[in-house]
């Protein structure tokens, strides 16, 4: 019987809208008030009947629902034989809710496009060799399985044979191309724009990174935040009350249609949507472009940032250090054979740009080597003592140091490079600059943030303070602090919470966690990888620094959309409660409107959010496409995600 | 514990999440406090004992206020 109800809904809502149509010719056209009243009561039962149904089965499970209103709201005028009130009050909320689910699947579409971009079924290899076709929840890890050009990519894995091109950029972000050979890894919702491939599937269903993404985004679009918790709270009771309230004004006033027009105001429409829709289509908006806010209240703090700290490599610069100038006191190649014999052995980001920056030198064996905190390395290599590390280091050592290498050192800093000093049993012997390239377009973004409201932006680097201070200088940065540990920066973002800024993060996820996780906001630029999805709050699924403007600007849209329909909910709220004091025109039928008008305002003011691209989207659109040859080689880290 | 997770049909009031929470959380051996409905993904998500109730009679719960159940699955 409900489920009859449920799906004949739209047919009954059409039918009592006709009746209602006809009941009004029958007035005016025909002059029959008894043709008119009959038709109306009969657009009053089809129309309420489906209302009264759903109340009742809320009311069993303990839930006062707005149905519960309407529907004595509809009794109660069949009592003042009011048919053409009931009538167009059931007809309207029938037909409001109709199209609040067309305008709502509009603001969800932009998660459901997500989702569909896993495909239904895949192709599985048989034990005799051949390929058939299997739903996607009977795959099991290990199954080997076929992607045709244009297909979607079913799992995680890896290619076992073939090869071809693959879009990730519902992962990534990136819509470039990738090249897919045999072991390169493949993933879900991913589309294989060319070739044909056999994967072996190694993560399914909701274990693969897309699964995990579009989880992701599911909780977020429906977590709350503190606000809409208090507006749930208020609606759990606020239709009791209004049920209360009617009862009693009805009581006192001994007017039955007053009491029932205080039914139909009271309905709790557009307050209680009106902040999750913002939030859905903002959520989605962002989804779309790699960016994902997680909930709504990441969005709201977000959107009152004032302090951003960004670490300097791997986030400003692409993090990927090389040798730009050596200098050599004395001999010279035995020095370089000496610090590659010692840098080989060691795991620090700089080691690896020397090594390769050395690839023909051979190393010799490292006898003892010892690492002395904040400053280098201290090693003992063929009989002779290397020390290889700062300014620090050396002076521990008392290593002499010239007039003529000290105008060097300060040469190379003030150009912008990381300087690391080799000293062999005591002797300065070369001093190299290494260098990491600035990501293309991060000055224009941080402009670009400033305009967004962002009042201070610090760099804080474990570099030396002359690096730190030339790419700020050069970037625009307001503040910059070099010389820091992991810990110091948390400090840091501590000591600018106490003084009452709300702070963003932005680092590269694995040694600044602890400041991601101080910070309120904290943002990894780690290419969609777990841990950047775990430690922040705004995930980027595209390294590129592009998007943190991009996702400050929604975020700053969606609050505002937040505001403007708790405005408009608000205000429609006080208007009718006035007027139903204050004006004689005033009945249930217009209340029942402007009620059902103001939800689908709300609906359709978040709307605009999905379509929403900020200004600077726009006009970066040319650059980046400019720039995305120039960005080719960096799209390789993409690859490590797992 | 296991975990229940039903596709419903496309969701359009916030009042049908409390009707929904509610049929879920009078299963008998349902975890009340882990009953979550996804408003936008039109999801529900809860908890269940599997000596006590099978995913069968939560799903039977939702389809009795009303609410068509797309998929169902628990892990």
């Amino acid at each position: 019987m409900q489920k009859w109800l449920m799906k004949n809904r739209n047919r009954l809502t059409a039918i009592s809208g006709i009746l209602i149509v006809l009941a009004f010719a029958a007035k005016w056209l025909f002059k029959s008030e008894t043709g008119a009243s009959g038709l109306l009561l009969a657009a009053s039962l089809i129309g309420g009947f489906p209302i009264a149904a759903s109340a009742w089965q809320a009311l069993k499970v303990k839930v006062i629902s707005i149905d519960l209103l309407v529907t004595l709201a509809i009794l109660g005028a069949f009592v003042i034989q009011e048919f053409e009130e009931s009538a167009i009050v059931a007809f309207l909320f029938l037909f409001g809710a109709y199209l609040e689910q067309k305008t709502l699947a509009k603001t969800r579409s932009a998660i459901k496009e997500l989702v569909e971009m896993v495909p239904e079924t895949a192709l599985r290899q048989t034990e005799d060799g051949d390929f058939e076709e299997v739903d996607l929840d009977d795959l099991d890890e290990g199954d080997i399985l076929l992607v045709k050009t244009g297909g979607k990519i079913p799992v995680d894995g890896e290619v076992v044979y073939g090869s071809g091109t693959a879009n990730e950029a519902s992962i990534t972000g990136e819509s470039m191309p990738l090249g897919k050979k045999l072991g390169d890894p493949v993933y879900a919702g991913t589309i294989l724009e060319n070739g044909t491939i056999r994967i072996k599937a190694e993560k399914v269903g909701d274990e693969t990174t897309f699964g995990k993404i579009i989880e992701l985004v599911e909780e977020a679009q429906d977590s709350k935040s503190q606000a809409e918790r208090l507006i749930d709270r208020f609606s759990k009771y606020y239709t009791p009350v209004v049920l209360l309230l009617a009862i009693i004004v009805g009581l006192i006033s001994q007017d039955l249609e007053l009491a029932v027009t205080i039914l139909v105001l009271g309905c709790p429409g557009a307050l209680v949507i009106g902040v999750p829709v913002s939030n859905v289509a903002g959520i989605g908006n962002g989804a779309k472009q790699g960016i994902l806010f997680k909930g709504s209240e990441v969005i709201t703090k977000f959107s009152k940032v004032d302090t951003i700290m960004f670490d300097k490599t791997g986030t400003l610069t692409y993090g990927d250090p090389r040798v730009s100038q050596v200098k050599k006191y004395g001999q010279g190649q035995l020095a370089e054979q000496l610090l590659v014999s010692v840098e080989k052995e060691s795991a620090h980001p700089l080691a690896k740009a020397i090594t390769g920056y050395y690839e023909d030198l051979e190393a010799k064996e490292v006898e003892s080597s010892q690492v002395l905190q904040g400053g280098g390395i201290v090693a003992q290599v063929a009989g002779r003592q290397v020390l290889v590390g700062n300014r620090y280091l050396l002076d521990q050592y008392h290593v002499p140091v010239t007039k003529e290498m000290e105008k060097n050192l300060e040469e190379l800093a003030s150009a912008g490079n990381s300087l690391v000093l080799v000293a062999v049993n005591g002797q300065l012997e070369l001093a190299l600059g290494l260098k990491d390239e600035i990501r293309a377009g991060v000055k224009e973004d941080l402009a670009a943030l400033k305009k967004l409201g962002v009042k201070n932006l610090l760099l804080l680097s474990g570099d030396n303070q002359k690096t730190v201070d030339l790419v700020a200088e050069e970037l625009g940065l307001t503040e910059a602090y070099g010389q820091l540990l992991p810990e110091d920066k948390a400090e840091f973002v501590k000591k600018r919470q106490a003084a009452g800024e709300i702070v963003a993060f932005v680092g590269d996820g694995i040694n600044d966690s602890p400041s991601l996780a101080r910070a309120d906001i904290g943002i990894a630029m780690g290419s969609g990888t777990d841990v950047a999805i775990e430690t922040s709050n705004v995930v980027l699924m595209n390294g590129s620094f592009d998007r943190i403007p991009r996702a400050l600007a929604l975020a700053k849209a969606t609050r505002r959309n937040m505001i403007e329909n708790i405005t408009i909910a608000l205000a429609v709220v006080a208007v009718l409660l006035v007027s139903v004091l204050a004006s004689s025109w005033m009945n249930m039928a217009i209340g029942m409107f402007v009620h059902e008008g103001s939800i689908l305002v709300v609906i359709l003011n978040a709307m605009r959010l999905l379509a929403y691209r900020s200004k600077l989207q726009k006009s970066r659109k040319l650059i980046e496409n400019n720039f995305s040859q120039a960005e080719g080689p960096y799209n390789k880290g993409i690859e490590s995600i797992q | 514990m296991q975990k229940a997770i039903l596709q419903l049909e496309t969701l359009a009031c916030p009042t049908c999440m409390q009707k929904i929470a509610g049929a879920i959380a009078n299963v008998d051996g349902v975890e009340k406090t882990s009953v979550k409905v996804l408003f936008n993904a039109s999801k529900a998500k809860a908890n269940f004992d599997p000596d006590k109730t099978n995913l069968d009679t939560i799903t039977q719960a939702v389809k009795n206020i009303g609410y068509d159940v797309l998929k169902a699955s628990a892990k």
